[in-house]
């Protein structure tokens, strides 16, 4: 009893409370999301997503007191184990997984269906926190550069086959980490660069103009800087491989990337090109949360996404309901909500003791940010729709378990950090 | 040892947070676009079309009514997943057709893909339950009913006239603003007339609607709905049943009927032969029912009533002879002898007084009339006097009605002429010109014309002894509602009512003694007639014209009746007239055998 007590004393209370707020908020607006005035709904009619997700969030209590009951060590000495067990279920779902809309990323147990990738993205961040909390690493060793890589390769490549580019992108983000605890900088630079110089050969028409930018920039950049053969032979190899991304982008948009993909991508440039096909989604959410205004609609009373103008309005669109029905000032609260949830994870992982919980920790924050920032961006427009839930808004079991077990691994951790070895 | 990648990625996440909230705040504050977008997107504005008013009898009986109707229009923009196939086998339409309808659809001047369009007129009620049930199969087109004309029975098609979409033409002559392209428009008759009365206002509301176009009740409990205003039902002096029997006998003739109650003015019934069914120029077929009438060579769309002009005939003569009294150039004692070497004349008589003149419709007394009319030595010139003596003769002549349109509530009606000094100077080219050149308008022939309404008005003028009310058609506008206020005066002709006398004894002698008297009289009750029988251009049978009115004690009812080409007066035309009389004072024949007469008798 005594130790109980101990653990929810030590538990921190305003992560815990950020949490619950957001999972108060996000059943609120799954239900405005799915709201049907004509027929008499309650909130809490069970054939409805918001007595579903009221099910899910009572399920979700459930995990949390067993996350608290669990012993701290288990999930550090379990994670290559779990990481084992989750890539050979990873390799079976295409076979023995249900289909839901088109894609076989599902596990049917009876009616309820679990999506194993969700839960993929807590196991892989515990493996990557063993690894990095490992006796011995070092961040600058290749070997162990390429082992993490591998970790999660492996489960990006698996859920890639499952045809759910969103998923697979999120384990990306644990670059942050990796970055966090050592990793050279360079790597992130040139991935961020990439992808802006990207977006440019997309926005720009004719792709000359960057060529010439860029002859340009390194013109500048040998005339000012230091005149070192070395120096002007490694800017002169840089402008040649920006100026072979700028000519492989077209490539990659029109042979590699699936049409709904490219679709996906010219929607962000240019949604009024084809506002009922391919920008059909972005207009719509984009109507839905401008025609919010300032202080918004009013709960329940959003036009657009009541009528579902938004295509998936409780899942991955689910911000619209709330740029819609709370304008702008809701629109606050909830960017707000992340933000804080983001830097107290940030502060949490900061001030443990054992290199396995800070690992373990970025990686939370990592995924977080990941799918708050892709899935508002992609409501919004400054992002292509890639369908990923807001974490504890979207509606869906697995998701939300999936982030509540993330974020509850880490505030257990957290009320033991005193007792962690410190082994940084 | 990297303690400060820490900030940094605390910083982004900052940052990405405030680019956000700088993006929401200018679609949501700053950019108004997207609220529009979003009223567009589920608020879909209907109009609501009123109903337009109905048309009564004088006895309250329906004459034209409300129908619902159909149309498809189309939100280019929602159209999603159209099966053109699908859609040609429901509304049952071949595939060039479709083709030929969006092409019309986008050439309109104010066409929008964001705005509810015409794409299918007029559906019929079988058709409508057929698509019904598959509307929602074709996402973008909404059915919008409305209503179309209806009538009780075919009568009075000319004079009710009917109702179309507005024409370019029309649309854009309208000042008011009121009409919109696919707004359906009195064209002739009432319709037109009355269109300001019966077309009501039209309703909007905004409903909102769900991403399949399906709807979800109204917009803010209907706050800025405007509900739709019927039109006003009008009341006409019509009798229908009056009206169906003229046309009954009117079959297969052309001409025209027209019965009016003299103590108000209210038309009784008003027949142009030949006619129409109203019913053709409503719904989907009116185009080519439209192409169809308009292009016989009987002219049925031609309202004779109004818009035929005849020469009076000798029913012109009392109209003469009231004009030498009140001159008193004769007494109704004047007899003057029946020479017959200047002008000829029919019937054994030989020297008449002013009554026995009218009743044997002699030629030579009134050629002898109009010229002490026309020439009282005012001037010695004969040419001046003639002019003075002219000038005076059209003043009476006109306060009967003559020359001028009467002002009837129907669009189109026609003057006729009664000739001023002005016009003979224009026919003669300026070459001088005297009474006898221009006698031949002593007789109602010459250069005079009529119009049967202003015939059946002139018999109103006697029955009345000396003024009329303009004709019209609506007594009421309105259930309870009053006749246009210009229908409520009192116009006084230029003649002393005292002369009237002579004039209602004579037509009582035309009919008892005289040339009409064989198929005109009616046993109980008096009618006054006069007959007339038109020159024609041969080989065309002279048109045989009858007036009458009835009882001749406080009358209730006057009629011209005009048969083309049906020779004599006093066949066809008296025949009709004394039926008219008949059934609306009886409520039917006593006579079937005349009946029987003007039903089948070619009249040549």
């Amino acid at each position: 009893m005594r130790r109980e007590e101990d653990i929810a004393g030590k538990l921190d209370w305003v992560a815990v409370l950020l949490y619950i707020a957001m999972v108060g908020l996000g059943w609120l607006n799954i239900f405005a999301a799915v709201y049907d005035e004509s027929v008499n709904q309650t909130i809490w009619d069970l054939s409805l997503n918001s007595g579903r997700q009221l099910i899910f969030i009572a399920a979700s209590f459930v995990i949390i007191l067993a996350i608290v009951v669990i012993d701290m060590r288990f999930y550090e000495t379990f994670a290559y184990l779990f990481f084992g067990i989750i890539l050979i279920v990873l390799i079976l779902v295409p076979f023995i997984g249900k289909e839901v809309g088109g894609n076989k990323a599902w596990l049917g147990f009876g009616s309820f269906g679990v999506q194993p990738s969700e839960f993929a993205k807590v196991i892989t961040a515990m493996a990557v926190a063993k690894f990095i909390g490992s006796v011995g690493f070092r961040m600058d060793n290749i070997r162990n550069q390429l082992i993490l890589f591998s970790i999660i390769g492996a489960p990006m490549l698996l859920i890639l086959l499952q045809k759910d580019t969103g998923t697979a992108l999120v384990f990306t983000s644990f670059v942050l980490v990796f970055y966090r605890e050592g990793f050279p900088p360079f790597l992130l630079v040139v991935g961020i660069f990439a992808a802006i110089i990207f977006v440019l050969t997309l926005l720009v028409p004719n792709q000359i103009y960057l060529h010439a930018a860029i002859a340009i920039v390194l013109v500048a950049l040998i005339v000012f800087g230091k005149k070192k053969l070395r120096q002007v032979m490694l800017l002169a190899i840089g402008a040649l491989l920006i100026s072979g991304v700028i000519e492989s982008v077209d490539y990659v948009i029109t042979d590699v990337l699936k049409p709904h993909q490219q679709n996906r991508i010219k929607a962000l440039i240019n949604p009024d090109a084809d506002p009922l096909g391919f920008g059909w989604n972005v207009t719509q959410s984009k109507i839905a949360i401008g025609s919010g205004g300032f202080t918004g609609k009013g709960f329940l009373e959003g036009t657009q996404t009541k009528f579902d103008f938004v295509p998936e309005q409780s899942t991955d669109f689910i911000f619209c309901t709330i740029g819609e029905e709370h304008g702008w000032i809701g629109s606050f609260l909830v960017i707000g909500l992340f933000v804080a949830l983001l830097l107290r994870v940030i502060f949490i992982s900061e001030r443990q003791k054992s290199r396995f919980a800070r690992a373990y920790g970025y990686s939370v924050a990592s995924i977080f940010f990941f799918h708050f920032a892709v899935n508002i961006g992609m409501t919004i427009g400054l992002f292509p729709v890639i369908g990923i839930p807001l974490p504890f808004f979207s509606y869906g079991g697995s998701s939300l378990w999936g982030f509540t077990i993330l974020l509850f691994v880490l505030l257990k951790l957290d009320a033991h950090r005193s007792q962690m070895l410190q082994r940084v | 040892m990297n303690e400060s990648r820490k900030e940094i990625l605390q910083i982004v996440v900052v940052l990405v947070g405030i680019i956000f909230l700088i993006k929401l705040f200018s679609i949501q504050v700053l950019d108004s676009r997207y609220a529009e977008m979003a009223d567009s997107n589920a608020i879909l504005r209907q109009v609501e079309y009123p109903f337009r008013g109905l048309i009564y009898d004088r006895n309250h009986k329906l004459i034209v009514y409300n129908t619902p109707e159909y149309d498809i229009e189309v939100i280019v923009k929602d159209i999603k997943k159209f099966d053109s196939l699908k859609f040609c086998e429901v509304f049952e339409i071949s595939s060039d057709q479709l083709r030929t309808k969006f092409k019309e659809m986008k050439a309109r001047k104010e066409y929008s893909p964001f705005k509810p369009t015409l794409f299918i007129d007029q559906l019929s009620n079988m058709d409508f339950a057929r698509v019904q049930d598959r509307m929602d199969e074709f996402p973008g087109f909404y059915i919008q009913a409305r209503t179309t004309r209806a009538y009780s029975s075919t009568a009075l098609a000319n004079a009710l006239g009917y109702v179309s979409e507005i024409n370019k033409t029309q649309l854009a002559n309208d000042k008011s603003r009121i009409y919109k392209q696919g707004d359906y428009i009195g064209q002739s008759g009432i319709e037109a007339f009355y269109e300001a009365q019966l077309r009501g206002k039209r309703g909007i509301r905004f409903k909102l609607r769900d991403v399949k176009g399906i709807e979800k009740g109204s917009f803010n409990e209907g706050k800025y709905d405007t509900l739709s205003v019927p039109g006003q039902n009008l009341i006409t002096g019509i009798d229908i049943d009056l009206q169906l029997y003229g046309e009954y006998l009117m079959k297969g003739k052309s001409g025209s009927i027209v019965a009016l109650e003299p103590a108000t003015g209210e038309i009784l019934s008003l027949v142009s032969g030949p006619s129409y069914d109203p019913t053709l120029l409503t719904g989907k077929n009116y185009s080519a029912n439209f192409r169809l009438i308009n292009s016989d060579t009987l002219k049925p769309l031609f309202n004779r009533p109004l818009m035929a002009q005849y020469r009076p005939g000798s029913i012109f003569k009392i109209a003469q002879a009231m004009t030498a009294l009140q001159e008193n150039v004769i007494t109704p004692e004047t007899r003057i002898r029946c020479d017959r070497s200047i002008i000829n004349c029919h019937g054994a008589h030989s020297n008449e007084d002013l009554r026995g003149a009218i009743a044997n419709s002699c030629n030579p007394y009134f050629y002898n009339v109009l010229r002490r009319m026309l020439n009282q030595d005012v001037s010695h010139d004969p040419y001046e006097d003639t002019r003075i003596g002219l000038s005076e003769w059209n003043k009476h002549i006109t306060s009967f009605g003559f020359g001028s349109p009467l002002g009837i509530d129907l669009p189109s009606e026609k003057s006729g002429l009664i000739p001023t000094p002005a016009y003979y100077d224009r026919a003669y080219h300026n070459r001088p010109w005297k009474f006898s050149n221009i006698y031949s308008i002593a007789i109602g022939e010459g250069e005079n014309l009529v119009v049967p309404i202003q015939m059946a008005n002139f018999a109103a003028t006697i029955a009345n002894r000396g003024y009329y009310f303009i004709p019209h058609l609506v007594k009421a506008v309105g259930e309870d509602g009053n006749p246009l206020p210009k229908y409520t005066e009192r116009h006084y002709t230029s003649i002393n009512s005292s002369h009237f006398e002579v004039a209602v004894d004579a037509m009582q002698k035309v009919v008892e003694a005289g040339t009409g008297q064989y198929r005109a009289r009616l046993a109980d009750i008096i009618v006054c007639g006069k007959t007339g029988t038109v020159e024609n251009a041969p080989p065309m049978h002279d048109h045989s014209v009858f007036i009458a009115f009835a009882p001749k004690d406080n009358p209730k009812i006057a009629v011209s009746v005009y048969v083309e080409d049906a020779g004599q007066g006093a066949r066809a035309a008296a025949s009709i007239a004394s039926l008219m009389i008949e059934k609306y004072l009886l409520g039917q024949t006593k006579r079937p055998y005349i009946e029987q007469y003007v039903l089948n008798n070619k009249f040549e």
